[in-house]
């Protein structure tokens, strides 16, 4: 067969091409373009290398802002999956129970980030917010603006309200999927709820979960917003994490080579542990 | 050995699944429960396991009350149309899964597995998992599954449903001698005339949550006890027209075909069941008659063609063997052999059944 030529159809990938570019490669490319040179605004840069990957790569403040983000979202992955799916195993399969745990299951996703953070702050203020207030006359020594410990606690909490809600709602949705015909079969085995749950649902909700894990992840590796207003990093260093620390770096400090360094390490961080865990997924898929 | 539900109802609010119904089946025995969707087959088999509990009635096995029994106390196993295994088991792990819980010894399992897969074509395939596996095959693991326990009761809820047609004739085929030599009873839910006449063994007719009829499948076939029985068990469905007897000869009250019968019945109105594939293009049997139809669809089934045809107000199916295709609106002759005709009476009843 011969092929028509037709140029023409080029034009339809303009648009996209043009978003493309306007929406990720070119803010991505000014930042490349800081963070090689070292600018003294006016338009007037000077270039040099790699100096900036250097002095992040090698900084203990980066160092430990990426153990703080790493151990936060390990935190936060390990009560969120399990207490996810905990709660979506117990959820009304039928009846008027199904609407209503889902809606009450999603109210917290619809809240706007910066409302979330806004609210645990008031709730968790030790002299007038309830759950500080209830703590101390409680007899524990609860303040999350002064203890490290507590606003991390506090942050902690925060998210697992914000977005527990979700890997439950994946699941729920991973668990009905699963045909009555499995769980009749086990029945008829005699497996245990323990056996029916590892031999029979975990495996079949194994690709929701996936997901569950690498949005999770994503997220909680990118969090800004809420810490930045319930503590703003605070008390001292203690829960700034990457995003935090790097605004405050840009912004604050106003050190924008170092501060674009740091974004595309953070990308490149961010990008490649999503692309192992993706990986690793895809792979036991294909044996399995 | 027996399995007898005595007077067993189901009602779910207002809908009634399972009118009451009794059914004794016997050890050593293949019952096919053939029905359309919906006729309430699934639900029978689940109260037959104790997966689910009857409304009322009761379930008697070997002269044991089990109503209400779990399932789990029962002694039976289950393979559904869904090809329903433990995703990440091997075919081997499978197949032993119903053994290991109930703690039988590693070197026994070893041996029954083997067996069983042998005896199933699985051999080659143990180490697997079952999504490498083709659906024939998933299928073949979950009947394994089902016979490695020796069940005294063992259910097939339309296991062949799923599976492409060769695969099915196939397993469709070794079926029946899976089951030979076994102490159980077997109950097989189907939507298939074929099903069932390939299966042979005991068959019971069922529509909207009624058993119609139980007894020895060609039985069932050749002298359906009513015409609702009739239709379940044809496929394609049956040809029914009202006659008109007198003396010897009988006629359509549509039209004027008429024959000689030799039903000792009495002069009258009745209904005649005609199979389709006693409807042939050509002659068979020794008393066939003709008909004249208006060719509606013709098409290929396998070697065999299917003439629907219309006469009349007749609207009819007939089924011939060999490739024969017609043009549709043409005119054509057929021939009904008389001597496989189903008379029924006005309450449906069969009367021919001498």
């Amino acid at each position: 067969m011969n092929k028509t030529i037709n140029q023409k159809a080029w034009y339809f990938v303009i648009p996209v091409f043009v978003l493309v570019a306007f929406n990720a490669a070119i803010p991505l490319m000014t930042v490349v373009n800081y963070s090689f040179q070292e600018t003294f605004g006016n338009n007037v840069f000077a270039w040099e290398g790699t100096r900036w990957f250097k002095q992040i790569l090698l900084s203990e403040r980066f160092h430990a802002a990426l153990g703080r983000q790493i151990a936060f979202t390990f935190i936060i992955l390990l009560i969120q999956i399990p207490l996810g799916i905990a709660i979506a195993l117990t959820m009304p399969k039928k009846g008027l129970g199904v609407p209503v745990c889902l809606i009450l299951m999603s109210m917290p996703l619809l809240i706007p980030w910066n409302v979330v953070g806004a609210m645990w702050n008031i709730f968790a203020l030790p002299d007038i917010g309830f759950l500080g207030h209830t703590l101390n006359s409680m007899g524990f020594d609860y303040n999350f603006t002064q203890q490290p410990g507590d606003a991390w606690f506090t942050t902690i909490l925060m998210d697992v309200w914000h977005w527990t809600s979700l890997v439950v709602l994946l699941s729920y949705a991973g668990l009905n999927s699963i045909q009555p015909a499995y769980y009749q079969a086990a029945e008829i085995d005699g497996a245990s709820r323990w056996a029916t749950f590892r031999y029979i649902e975990l495996p079949k909700m194994k690709k929701v979960l996936t997901l569950a894990i690498l949005l999770r992840f994503m997220d909680s590796f990118m969090i800004y917003t809420e810490p930045f207003v319930l503590t703003g990093g605070g008390p001292g260093n203690t829960t700034a994490f990457l995003s935090i620390d790097l605004v405050k770096m840009a912004l604050g400090q106003f050190d924008l080579g170092p501060a674009a360094a740091m974004s595309l390490i953070y990308f490149f961080i961010v990008l490649l542990v999503c692309w192992v865990f993706y990986n690793l997924m895809m792979k036991n898929e294909a044996k399995s | 050995m027996s399995l007898e539900l005595k007077n067993v109802e189901k009602k779910i609010g207002i809908d009634t699944h399972i009118y009451p119904t009794s059914l004794k089946l016997e050890k050593n025995t293949i019952n096919v429960l053939l029905g359309s969707t919906l006729a309430g087959k699934t639900t029978l088999m689940q109260i037959m396991a104790g997966l689910d509990k009857p409304t009322s009635g009761e379930i008697w096995f070997n002269g044991e009350n089990v109503t209400g029994m779990k399932v789990q106390k029962r002694n039976c196993s289950m393979v559904y149309q869904q090809f329903i295994n433990y995703p990440n088991y091997t075919v081997y792990e499978n197949i032993a899964s119903p053994l290991t819980i109930t703690g039988v010894k590693t070197d026994e399992i070893k041996q029954r597995v083997g067996k069983v897969a042998e005896l199933l074509k699985l051999s080659a395939m143990l180490n697997k998992k079952p999504d490498e596996l083709s659906g024939g095959q998933q299928q073949r693991t979950a009947l394994a599954r089902a016979l490695v326990k020796d069940s005294d009761l063992i259910l097939l809820d339309e296991p062949l449903a799923n599976l492409d047609f060769k695969l099915r004739e196939e397993l469709r085929e070794e079926l029946p001698k899976l089951f030979e030599d076994r102490d159980c009873i077997v109950v097989y839910a189907t939507t298939e005339p074929s099903d069932a006449l390939m299966i042979g063994g005991n068959t019971a007719t069922l529509l909207e949550g009624k058993i119609i009829q139980y007894g020895k499948t060609l039985e069932v076939y050749n002298k359906p006890e009513n015409l609702i029985s009739a239709k379940v068990f044809s496929d394609p469905p049956m040809n029914i027209a009202e006659i008109q007897k007198k003396g010897d000869i009988c006629k359509f009250s549509d039209n004027n075909v008429q024959w000689k019968s030799s039903a000792k019945i009495k002069d009258g109105t009745y209904k005649i069941g005609i199979r389709p594939h006693n409807i042939t293009t050509y002659k068979e049997g020794n008393n066939s008659v003709e008909i004249n139809g208006k060719v509606q669809i013709s098409e290929l089934s396998g070697s065999e063609s299917l003439i629907h045809f219309t006469n009349g107000n007749l609207n009819w199916v007939s089924l011939s063997n060999g490739t024969q295709q017609k043009n549709v609106g043409d005119d054509t002759k057929l021939y009904m052999n008389t001597d496989e005709f189903l008379y029924f009476d006005q309450n449906n009843r069969l009367v021919n059944n001498g």
